[in-house]
């Protein structure tokens, strides 16, 4: 359900690979193993410094969730009438294997009778807001992969 | 040197058009000074702050340009906590006999809006909706029931007791007791919480005077003693708000540590203290937090709660004056009030909240952003 057209553009830089083979990108301490979501240039473990750029899985499991239910005030961005919407955290582990992290996320799914701690999600992208050229503008999400089994 | 308590303050919690934070915490001060039977010349040294309403030191044009030193503290909802840490230590160090902590605030209606640049995070992370404190809390109690076994009735339990109590407490913003059944059924905000399962942000002010302990009758006839005051921040792992991303091993939160280190400082333990005041930014905070501080193990929430055993006659009274729940959340003010109604407790002069058999040890814990603590406990 990639939603947005190759004309998307990412929310932020250097948050996941776009538009070819988009993964989110974490950071791994060389020094302890530590990954990080985005990455950062430094450790917040061992405080180590040589960090490299390591795309995560694009699957893993629903850690916990919950349910928008009322428009953020800003910065929040969005176009149109305002629509709940889900955010959770998912267990994502790097994409050699070597480490693992749980990044927060928007959720495609916004109904409590649909989300499930456990679940199989999948990375995904949606649009927020159109940017003032008129570009639409990306985040990155995580649907479940079988909705409505609970 | 001991620290002794002996003056509290407060200005009603609540919404007052057209009063100013600092109004309200100059209101909080003269109270205080009142109670203690002296005059803002007395005060030797002052630590105070907002985080939303300007600085403490302004205070001095109001109250009296007396040349004291008066440190400003800006420490997110760690503010008068890390106020009365820093007044404490002016007393216990010998430096000054008498030094006040102050705390007040005052917020728009609505939910607090963070800036992720001020926190150190990426402005997408507040465009994409997912800087709220409301949705922290919301998945922290999420993964707790699915982890302990508590149930959504729980949550409502601990609102309408808050609100019950509130309803007994003169300087609370909510008076108007809610039924479980109401609550529950109130619309959603944060799944699984509703409107009345979280606290407001809001307005208001606490002062408190403290004084060495072995001059503290010349003040007041009911001294309550400082024994500890203990903050801590965040470690690797725990589970904070307004994280991105968390490590996949959970650590104990700054709760825990806070806690741990005041009762050790105090030489007493969770079965010591015969009354509770404990962060309920929303129902599930307070569940969490009565075990993250000891007094209970994880999962026994549910059957002490049902049980009554956090009411104001049961073995454990839990946020006597209703907490945040019932008294919304001026930052700057919220720890200190629980302090207030600690010493209001242990003096015996709590009225219609008062716990009943002479409470001799009190608990305060503070938890917010970006993942802090403080605790006090307080003895007669």
């Amino acid at each position: 359900m990639t939603a947005a057209g190759p004309a998307a553009v990412p929310v932020a830089e250097g948050l996941f690979s776009w538009p070819a083979d988009p993964r989110l990108l974490g950071g791994s301490c060389a020094s302890c193993g530590t990954t990080t979501f985005p990455r950062q240039s430094s450790c917040p473990r061992c405080t180590g410094t040589d960090i490299r750029t390591v795309p995560l899985a694009a699957t893993g499991r629903l850690w916990t969730w919950t349910v928008q239910a009322f428009e953020p005030k800003p910065p929040y961005r969005a176009d149109g009438p305002f629509e709940p919407y889900g955010v959770g955290y998912v267990e994502l582990a790097t994409a050699d294997g070597s480490g693992a992290v749980l990044v927060e996320s928007r959720l495609t799914e916004a109904d409590p009778e649909r989300l499930e701690i456990g679940a199989e999600m999948a990375l995904t992208f949606i649009p927020v807001y159109r940017d003032a050229a008129g570009q639409p503008v990306v985040t990155f999400a995580f649907a479940p992969q079988h909705p409505g089994t609970r | 040197m001991d620290v002794a308590i002996v003056g509290i303050g407060i200005h009603p919690f609540g919404r007052h058009p057209g009063l100013s934070g600092r109004e309200q915490g100059a209101y909080a001060v003269r109270q205080a000074l009142t109670d203690a039977r002296i005059g803002w010349a007395d005060v030797q040294c002052a630590f105070g702050g907002s985080v939303a309403a300007g600085g403490a030191d302004t205070l001095v044009s109001d109250l009296g340009l007396t040349g004291l030193p008066f440190v400003n503290v800006h420490n997110g909802c760690g503010t008068g906590g890390s106020a009365l840490a820093m007044a404490e230590r002016a007393i216990r160090s010998g430096d000054h006999d008498l030094a006040m902590a102050i705390g007040f605030d005052k917020h728009p209606p609505g939910a607090f809006n963070a800036d992720p640049e001020a926190s150190g995070l990426g402005r997408w992370y507040g465009e994409t909706g997912l800087m709220l404190t409301t949705q922290f809390f919301a998945m922290k109690i999420q993964r707790y029931m699915h982890e302990y076994g508590i149930s959504p009735a729980s949550l409502a339990r601990v609102a309408a007791r808050a609100y019950r109590n509130g309803a007994l407490n003169p300087a609370a913003w909510r008076r108007q007791p809610l039924t479980e059944q109401e609550i529950a059924a109130a619309p959603m905000i944060s799944h699984p919480l509703t409107k009345y399962m979280f606290c407001s942000p809001g307005e208001g002010g606490v002062a408190l005077v403290l004084a060495r302990a072995d001059r503290a009758h010349r003040y007041t006839a009911r001294p309550v003693y400082l024994k500890a005051v203990s903050f801590r921040t965040r470690q690797f792992g725990s589970f904070e708000v307004f994280s991105p991303w968390l490590a996949p091993d959970r650590a104990e939160g700054p709760t825990a540590a806070a806690a741990r280190a005041a009762f050790e400082a105090a030489g007493l333990g969770p079965e010591n203290v015969d009354v509770i005041q404990v962060q309920d930014t929303e129902s599930g905070a307070e569940i969490m937090h009565l075990a993250e501080t000891g007094f209970c193990a994880d999962g026994e929430q549910e059957l002490l709660i049902k049980s009554g055993a956090t009411e104001i006659g049961g073995t454990m009274p839990v946020n006597t004056d209703g907490g945040c729940l019932a008294n919304g959340e001026p930052i700057g003010a919220s720890g200190l009030r629980q302090v207030y109604e600690s010493v209001l407790q242990l003096r015996g002069a709590a009225g219609q909240r008062q716990v009943p058999g002479q409470p001799k040890v009190a608990f305060t814990h503070v938890y917010g952003a970006p993942g802090i603590s403080c605790c006090t406990i307080l003895t007669t």
